[in-house]
């Protein structure tokens, strides 16, 4: 990845670790000004770590971390005044409500206290709370906490925002109300890092993405790129029987010898095939050998299929409503 | 509601110029936090009854029910028992703090208030200052409601502010105890739990509820030393007549031990956890 001086986030050479168990062994990465970078990565890669060290909240090991030109350890104060933060499970005050959790936001970052007022009505707007602003928060939804951390987030008017597993636990028709928003500030001229676990969403809304495992960068690019980076076309096969797998798979050895084939939960069977015309010597031999099946066909990678051959692993499936 | 703010102003937000001299930004954060610590307060229902219906509960209990067995009848025993139980009341309140500030550590509120740019020490201090009113209206309604009850003191406005004001400081002194255990232990059901450990046996071990000559010799010697029974004496003095000046000058060294042994290890311990 290019590194510019103007980039609004630099890491280089971030580790950081708790006791003896290291969170990030190397992290290198870049965010341009006003551009989404997408943090993805399994449970315990180091996402949230990142985050931490990023916002402040945490002191790194070793690296060098700049935040808009400030380094994150020895001028805390001035990365503090220009980001804002939505952590993984919102941080908003229960007790209080929507209103108020805006407005002690407001006021811990100087606003006098009509200014507070006022620009506490404006995102209560805009993030459409107004009907349950002046309600305790322990009344709310799990999208409306949401939307109400995110809108606490940006009170200050952050130049950078960190959004970490801002969907988590949220179900669709909350996460792309979520998604919109990211999108909007984007558009604003925002500089946003978000982690997650969901490749759609990573998808959706990164215009870079940078893939930890083990605390370590595994792949960076943009979408496009590291789709190209794993190779063109896959051949996609799921037997009508599952007991055929077997079967099936010696097939696709056969013409595609040198080639990795992965098996998903539902009996796909997933293989890089450069050459388009394996499909139809493919679908000859099946044919030929009795083997029918409910799915064939040739693909451009998917980000799964990204994830599975940098680590070896599937990445985690979206398990919406079950998280905290 | 006319116009629907969905774009950024073109320049970014002002900060605050005050025109008038303004306090240092640690005391106007903290005392931004601490009006958040007392909405916090208002707005669980269990927090509100735990600061105006406990004292009076407890009140209710400890006279009608020991009242007569102690001492012959209740209202004998509403003027004994009312200034140890005023005490009690406040050391109560004061272990709330410690599980209040694990929640808050808990539930990431504090991460948020970290990612701010103001003091490290401000979240912490809000938080005890928000237990100060807090203390301080249990007493008041304790008191108050002691009064209702028949209590009579024979001192004037100032010696009943007195009362209040040493209390509320005995409990600030001994909520340092437990902030620090709520930096060690973390879980806030642990901390109650540990909480009440520490509650129990220095509230009702000491004069609160009974003169200390009626004790075995062995618990004596504990009642004695513990502070609860100076504040108690304290306050006994204060509201009911009594020796005033040696138990208030115990109370305050007590207060300044505290202070100066669990003050400095919480906002280590703190430190070290934020």
């Amino acid at each position: 990845m290019l590194r510019h001086m103007d980039d609004a986030i630099q890491v280089e050479g971030l580790a950081k670790s708790y006791g003896t168990t290291p969170a990030l062994r190397h992290v290198d990465l870049a965010v341009r000004h006003g551009t989404v970078l997408g943090l993805l990565g399994p449970n315990g890669s180091g996402k949230t770590t990142t985050v931490r060290v990023l916002a402040t909240l945490l002191r790194p090991d070793a690296g060098r971390v700049r935040v808009l030109g400030h380094d994150v350890v020895a001028e805390p104060a001035a990365v503090r005044a220009r980001i804002g933060l939505t952590g993984q499970f919102a941080a908003v005050d229960d007790a209080l409500s929507g209103t108020d959790n805006l407005v002690l936001v407001a006021r811990l970052l100087d606003l006098p206290r009509r200014a507070a007022r006022a620009r506490a009505a404006e995102l209560v707007e805009r993030f459409g709370l107004a009907d349950a602003a002046g309600r305790r928060v322990r009344t709310y939804s799990g999208g409306m906490r949401r939307r109400l951390d995110l809108a606490v987030s940006l009170v200050g008017r952050p130049d950078v925002l960190f959004l970490d597993e801002p969907t988590t636990g949220l179900d669709p028709r909350h996460r792309s109300e979520v998604w919109d928003e990211v999108r909007a500030l984007a558009a604003e001229g925002t500089t946003v890092l978000l982690t997650t676990q969901y490749l759609e969403e990573a998808e959706q809304l990164a215009d870079d993405l940078v893939v930890l495992d083990h605390g370590r960068v595994i792949a960076a690019g943009t979408p496009a790129a590291l789709k190209a980076e794993v190779g063109g076309q896959r051949l996609h096969v799921r037997p009508l029987h599952r007991a055929d797998l077997p079967a099936v798979g010696a097939v696709v050895a056969a013409l595609l010898p040198d080639a990795f084939a992965a098996v998903d939960a539902v009996g796909e069977l997933t293989v890089p095939a450069a050459d388009p015309a394996v499909l139809v010597r493919v679908a000859e031999r099946l044919a030929a050998a009795g083997l029918p099946v409910a799915e064939l066909g040739l693909r451009l990678p998917s980000l799964d299929d990204v994830f599975l051959t940098l680590t070896g692993r599937p990445a985690e499936p979206p398990a919406p409503e079950e998280a905290a | 509601m006319t116009s629907v703010t969905t774009t950024r102003p073109v320049a970014p937000a002002p900060p605050a110029r005050p025109a008038r001299a303004r306090l240092p930004s640690v005391l106007r954060h903290s005392a931004t936090l601490a009006w958040r610590g007392v909405l916090k307060t208002i707005g669980s229902t269990e927090a509100l009854l735990d600061v105006t219906l406990q004292p009076v509960i407890f009140l209710l209990l400890f006279v009608y029910v020991f009242g007569g067995a102690i001492a012959g009848d209740t209202t004998t025993y509403l003027q004994y028992a009312l200034p140890g139980v005023l005490v009690q009341t406040v050391v109560f309140a004061s272990a709330g703090t410690g599980t209040g500030l694990a929640d808050d550590l808990k539930s990431g509120i504090f991460d948020r208030f970290r990612s701010l740019p103001i003091s490290r020490t401000a979240p912490l201090l809000g938080a005890i200052g928000a237990d100060l009113v807090r203390y301080l209206t249990s007493g008041v309604i304790m008191l108050a409601f002691g009064f209702l009850l028949g209590f009579r003191t024979s001192a004037g406005v100032l010696a009943v502010l007195a009362a209040l004001g040493l209390v509320t400081v005995f409990a600030f002194a001994l909520c340092w105890v437990f902030t620090a255990l709520a930096m060690v232990v973390r879980e806030p059901r642990s901390v109650q739990g540990l909480g009440a450990l520490i509650m129990l046996p220095l509230t009702f071990g000491s004069n609160v509820f009974v003169p200390t000559a009626t004790l075995p010799g062995w618990l004596q010697g504990f009642v004695s030393v513990n502070p609860v029974s100076k504040v108690a004496d304290a306050v006994r003095g204060l509201l009911t007549g009594g020796p005033v000046a040696v138990p208030v000058l115990a109370t305050l060294v007590a207060v300044v031990v505290l202070v100066g042994v669990f003050g400095p290890l919480a906002v280590a311990l703190y430190r070290r956890r934020t």
